[in-house]
């Protein structure tokens, strides 16, 4: 059932989610997750080595909006934004229901006053809900290459 | 080499004997910098390593930093742990070039040389020459020539090492009231559950004192406070060894009542920001006494934390004057069941670079580091709860900070 539609729908799905974060509009990042979902911001030596903690670990919608409210209300750090680049993304199994999916990403961090640098590169580990449109992750392993994070990871990835 | 030495001895210079000026300076001088790494860091003080529980089998090794100085730490064929510079003794080529492994023998890259577990010389490649040609000469003797070793101490499954000779047994060296701290929540095998590393910009000493600085913390970090958390958080404290340069900061929670409180707020329609999902505070009282924070400090550079049911080591490795990675080693414990684990993770979300509670200790120190530069002539003043460096029963006090700045001048001579 890998056929064209579904195809453009996992892309739409995760051209949208950068978009989302990179313009701003982090109460709508919540809704890119299914109710029971994983959102686990990791790196690739703890992933190796089977290690369960994230930097950031949701284990619900709910969290990951608790997330945005505490950025909103309660965080203190200085204005910045990203630009993520996501690269082509790989689907590594589809049936009817779930798509599992990978893509690499880079994320530049652009501070308020005009300083830039490469914040983070990794990949995205994917499960794809595919039985309501539009399509929303079931899990989403944000799976750094580094285990350095810079200062401090407020904005999601 | 005189000159370096001549040098490194000229630090900072102090306003007073006092301990409640604090010269901007010590975050700027790079002379400053080289006498911490001589007088602190490869002086009588302990510095952790690993966990125990990092290298179980004979020929597992960690290697790591004490300061900007590169160790290793290996576990022998006989069991014992053993800490030896990371550096050839033939031309100070890295040994370990890895972070952690399990090998046979140390071995050079470079020329070959090879060493035991222990850091002993054991083999020279080609020391007998090449078709009886060349060879080292008749009087060079391998045990001459084996890795510098440190002394190694393991309390509560933690493993420190010191360069000093002097240093006093790690017991000692806590005293009774930190290794009590330290035993208490370290009181069974730990499991480690992740590892991260967040880069901090600014000078160690930056995080080394926020971490002792119970006076910002409702200040800095306005979670809890803005989600309505820890409203019922009792009686709280500093407990500090007789030197001052060890400390604990404790606070207590009913967590029973806050529960039943956050769960009836909830159905108030006034109650502002709330939780939409709570279990990322959702704690039990795993030691059974009320304590639901401890921040616990090991001169100059360890950090054991319990933030209700996340437990982690933080170790402060300075990499130059403005930069310094603060290492977090989150743990379990190997009796938890995956409900215990799972509410780790959870909790996970309050600690470490993206930590609710503690993201912003993050970019603090960067600020006052970009505040200072080329401005550092005067001195900060650290006077909240006195001018001593001893415990207290209240949290709005810099009195760990003091005690923190008195070791440092003892041990730096200033």
């Amino acid at each position: 059932m890998e056929d064209l539609a579904v195809r453009l729908g996992i892309h739409e799905l995760i051209a949208a989610y950068v978009d989302c974060i990179d313009e701003d509009r982090l109460e709508d990042w919540p809704d890119f997750f299914v109710q029971q979902c994983r959102y686990v911001v990791t790196s690739r030596a703890s992933h190796e080595a089977g290690l369960p903690h994230g930097v950031i670990y949701a284990a619900s919608r709910g969290m990951l909006a608790d997330r945005v409210t505490a950025l909103r209300q309660a965080n203190i750090f200085e204005p910045h934004h990203y630009r993520h680049i996501v690269g082509p993304t790989r689907i590594e199994r589809v049936d009817e229901t779930v798509a599992q999916v990978r893509s690499n990403f880079i994320a530049v961090r652009i501070m308020h006053d005009g300083e830039m640098h490469l914040f983070a590169a990794g990949r995205y580990l994917d499960r794809i809900d595919l039985t309501s449109q539009p399509y929303r992750f079931i899990e989403r392993l944000v799976v750094l290459d580094s285990q350095k994070i810079d200062s401090l990871l407020v904005i999601p990835l | 080499m005189s000159e370096r030495v001549a040098d490194v001895t000229r630090g900072v210079s102090w306003p007073s004997n006092g301990l409640t000026e604090i010269p901007f300076r010590l975050y700027t001088d790079p002379k400053q910098y080289q006498i911490e790494q001589e007088r602190l860091f490869k002086g009588p003080t302990w510095n952790f390593l690993c966990l125990a529980a990092e290298l179980p089998n004979p020929g597992d090794y960690v290697a790591t930093t004490i300061g900007e100085t590169a160790v290793i730490v290996t576990r022998d064929g006989a069991g014992k742990i053993n800490a030896m510079v990371n550096r050839c003794a033939h031309r100070g080529n890295l040994l370990c070039l890895e972070r952690r492994g399990n090998v046979k023998e140390l071995s050079c890259i470079y020329h070959g040389w090879t060493y035991d577990l222990t850091g002993k010389l054991t083999g020279v490649a080609f020391e007998h020459g090449v078709k009886r040609q060349g060879g080292m000469p008749p009087e060079f003797r391998k045990d001459e020539h084996n890795l510098r070793r440190l002394r190694v101490a393991e309390f509560a499954g933690l493993v420190f090492s010191s360069f000093g000779d002097d240093t006093p047994d790690i017991r000692s060296y806590l005293g009774p009231k930190i290794a009590g701290g330290i035993s208490r929540v370290l009181n069974r095998p730990a499991r480690i559950l992740g590892r991260s590393t967040q880069v901090l910009p600014n000078n160690w000493k930056l995080y080394a004192e926020n971490v002792k600085d119970t006076y910002h913390a409702s200040i800095l970090h306005t979670f809890l406070t803005t989600f309505r958390i820890n409203r019922l958080s009792q009686e709280g404290g500093i407990v500090m060894d007789d030197s001052g340069a060890h400390h604990f900061s404790y606070s207590k929670l009913d967590y029973a009542l806050e529960d039943a409180d956050y769960k009836a707020a909830a159905l108030r329609s006034d109650s502002g920001f709330r939780l939409k999902d709570p279990s990322v505070i959702e704690s039990i009282d795993e030691y059974g006494d009320g304590i639901s924070v401890q921040i616990l400090t090991v001169f100059p550079s360890m950090v054991l934390q319990q933030i209700r049911n996340t437990i982690a080591v933080r170790v402060i490795r300075p990499r130059g004057l403005e930069k310094t990675e603060l290492e977090w080693l989150h743990l379990g414990f190997e009796d938890d069941d995956e409900a215990m684990t799972e509410r780790r993770l959870r909790q996970g979300n309050l600690v470490g670079a993206a930590g609710y509670i503690s993201m912003e200790d993050g970019c603090v120190g960067g600020f006052v580091q970009r505040a200072i530069r080329h401005n550092d002539e005067d001195s900060g003043v650290v006077m909240m709860g006195g001018y001593d460096a001893e415990p207290q029963p209240f949290r709005a006090s810099e009195a760990a900070i003091r005690g923190f700045w008195k070791e440092y001048r003892a041990l730096t001579g200033a």
